[in-house]
């Protein structure tokens, strides 16, 4: 198998803060001064000088070196602000490395988005045209897959109508096939998956293994670990710029998530906390399943920690989900429930709640929590400041679940029956 | 180690690296592209005029109106001299000519600020933007230059003093691609520069206006007194401005030497700005 893109030490830098001097005539000043050989004008006496920059470096990718062979489909996984991004728009040639450098063999072909350049007033035959032109394709090209495009989006009958008129479904759609029809020799993807309904979503990852099979080279950047272990053998694992490690994408993404759910942060609870001030609530840590995300009909624990003044002998406790858009889904508390709860001794403490089965879907919850007396008196609310973020997992047997679907997981059956 | 070497000798067809050399400006690159910056100049000409009643009609009506305001103000009412042209056909020659350099000029200047989603999504080569506002443009040009021809046999057959000089007329596409290699020189060394410095944005807004009044467009070079002529001699665009009228229209004030002038200006403008843009063009998505 032969290399096709040889990564070599590359790093890339940004400036935090100002760039340059704010305005010309102190570049001016600093340009003239240098030129004179003196030192720059505008440093504080004891600075050092580092070019006529301000502020800070953030280094957002530092040294990383890999290869990719020929016909590989190779996943990145990593956090937000691991280098993923960055390492694409190298690769995308938006963006200039600061040191080290990248070869290629062949034809390179990135979708950091797709879509880029629709001009919403231009029809879509026009568009398809422009796009494809974006992307590095010939007229002649375009011409010749022409058909095949408009057929893979569906838009036959809205070809000749502004793209601004297509359903926001339509235009994905029409600019994934742009996209999938390029055929380049390296293609560099990132997270472009993420769009379109479901059915389209398996298209496109058809389209995707189709890609690889005819041996092409895919650099797939995803937050998705289900795509990344489906599409990819191999998966580099990058964290604060630097490759953590390069394998097996099963063994790979298993030990991100693992590595991940270790890092829990504490969650703290802001000012904003409500109630009588006897009871304090710190922070908050939520867990789910062994990968320690949290996933529908899933397990769920959230643990509280306390401060209390004093001794409470009888607490009550209760807790409430809202949907991302402030709908009440569940509320419940101790009294209801006729359970009663061990006295709160004073000092530090935590409160567990465990589930064992989450009903919500895929997406975004915001959680509340208080603590009371048997007679419903507050002591604390953190009224609606937990989050609760139900991981993407294969739920009514498709793993893109979006808002559309609603919030609470349902297991329905339908059936025909004589009157 | 022995992999390292084998690598080294393979052919590779890109090597992505931090600085590219001085002069690897890319040009041949440029013309594979010819396709999406034709494609550029479709979307520009496409887009402006949709959902407008007038249509292209826009194009003729502004330098239309523009002449007449300005054979009101400037030739009734300021009584400008017109070198003994019809004030009309002087008007409109120098509208004409003006509105191509200066909309190129100013769209050109834009081109890293406007296009910083579509630059920072997608590698083409950035000079194929600015290429396809100096042809959309030029587009728009041939439509008003075919009018202002109209205008000037109209005054032909009604027995004006117009005399166009005919081997100046077959030279003008040179004159032309002058204007536009100024504007694009200029236009790309300001683009590059507002990548850093925002406030030449405002600068290039009124100081296209005020540097039409340092080129001979609602005069002519011959009524400026000769103290204050070497100004009007030292913009690049005054040959340009004035040979037209030469070729088109019979009358101007201009020699070889200052057209020569005129070209290695515009020649210097160009490399040097398209040295400057290249320079911008690999790290500009950092600093925006």
């Amino acid at each position: 198998m032969s290399t096709v893109i040889a990564v070599e030490n590359l790093s890339k830098a940004y400036h935090l803060g100002q760039i340059g001097t704010g305005t010309f005539a102190n570049d001016l000043k600093v340009w003239y001064a240098r030129l004179r050989g003196r030192p720059n004008p505008l440093l504080k006496i004891g600075e050092k000088d580092h070019g006529n920059r301000d502020g800070e470096e953030l280094w957002a990718l530092r040294d990383v070196s890999f290869n990719v062979g020929q016909g590989e489909v190779l996943g990145i996984i990593g956090r937000n602000g691991a280098g993923k991004s960055t390492l694409l728009k190298i690769l995308s040639r938006v963006t200039a490395p600061t040191s080290g450098r990248v070869k290629v063999k062949g034809r390179i072909a990135s979708l950091l988005e797709v879509g880029t350049g629709f001009h919403p007033e231009l029809t879509g035959r026009e568009n398809i045209y422009l796009n494809g032109a974006i992307l590095g394709m010939s007229k002649a090209d375009i011409a010749r897959r022409f058909n095949e495009i408009i057929g893979f989006a569906g838009v036959e009958k809205f070809i000749d109508t502004p793209v601004k008129r297509y359903s926001s479904g339509m235009y994905v759609r029409l600019a994934f096939a742009v996209a999938a029809h390029l055929e380049p020799e390296i293609l560099v993807v990132d997270e472009v998956l993420a769009v379109g309904d479901a059915e389209f979503q398996r298209k496109c990852l058809g389209k995707m293994n189709d890609v690889a099979e005819q041996g092409r080279t895919v650099l797939l950047v995803s937050h998705n670990m289900l795509s990344v272990k489906s599409l990819c053998k191999d998966s580099i694992w990058m964290d604060k710029g630097q490759i953590v490690k390069i394998g097996r994408s099963d063994q790979i993404v298993d030990e991100y998530l693992t590595q991940d759910s270790e890092n829990i942060v504490q969650n703290l609870f802001d000012d904003s906390v409500t109630g009588d001030g006897t009871v304090r609530l710190l922070s908050y840590e939520i867990s789910g399943d062994e990968d320690g995300a949290v996933h529908t009909n899933g397990k769920l624990k959230i643990s509280i920690s306390i401060e209390s003044d004093n001794l409470i002998q009888y607490p009550a406790c209760g807790i409430g989900f809202y949907s991302e858009k402030g709908a009440l889904l569940s509320s419940i508390n101790t009294v209801e429930l006729g359970k009663s709860m061990p006295p709160i001794p004073p000092g530090r403490s935590k409160i567990l709640i465990s589930m064992d089965s989450v009903p919500y879907l895929p997406g975004r919850y915001v959680g509340s929590f208080w603590i009371m007396n048997p007679q419903r008196h507050i002591y604390a609310n953190a009224d609606r400041k937990l989050i609760l973020t139900i991981d993407q997992s294969t739920v009514y047997g498709t793993s893109h679940i979006d808002d559309r679907w609603g919030s609470v997981y349902i297991p329905v059956s339908f059936s025909v029956g004589a009157i | 180690m022995q992999k390292k070497i084998a690598l080294q000798n393979e052919n590779w067809d890109m090597v992505i690296q931090p600085q590219r050399r001085l002069l690897d400006l890319r040009l041949v690159e440029l013309w594979h592209y010819r396709d999406l910056i034709m494609l550029f100049v479709r979307r520009d000409f496409v887009s402006v005029y949709k959902q407008t009643i007038l249509g292209p009609l826009w194009y003729l009506l502004q330098p239309l109106l523009t002449t007449i305001t300005f054979t009101i103000i400037f030739g009734s009412i300021a009584s400008l001299p017109t070198d003994g042209l019809p004030q009309f056909l002087f008007y409109m020659s120098g509208t004409v000519l003006w509105s191509y350099f200066s909309s190129c000029l100013t769209k050109t200047s834009e081109t890293f600020v406007q296009n910083t989603h579509l630059f920072g999504k997608v590698y083409f080569p950035r000079l194929a933007v600015p290429v396809s506002v100096l042809i959309s443009n030029l587009v728009t040009f041939a439509i008003q230059l075919a009018m202002f021809l109209g205008f000037v046999l109209f005054f032909v057959l009604r027995g004006s003093s117009v005399h166009p000089n005919w081997d100046w007329v077959f030279l003008s596409p040179i004159l032309i691609l002058m204007m536009a290699g100024l504007a694009l020189g200029f236009g790309i060394i300001i683009s590059s520069l507002t990548t850093k410095y925002r406030d030449l944005r405002f600068l290039v807004q009124f100081g296209v206006q005020l540097l039409m009044y340092a080129t001979p467009v609602i005069y002519p070079v011959s009524s400026i007194p000769a103290r204050f002529r070497w100004v009007i001699i030292a913009n690049p665009m005054t040959p340009i401005v004035e040979a037209f009228r030469y070729a088109f229209l019979g009358v101007g004030t201009v020699n070889n030497g200052q057209l020569l002038y005129s070209l290695i200006f515009m020649l210097v403008s160009v490399f040097l700005g398209v040295i400057i843009f290249n320079r911008v063009e690999q790290t500009f998505m950092d600093t925006v």
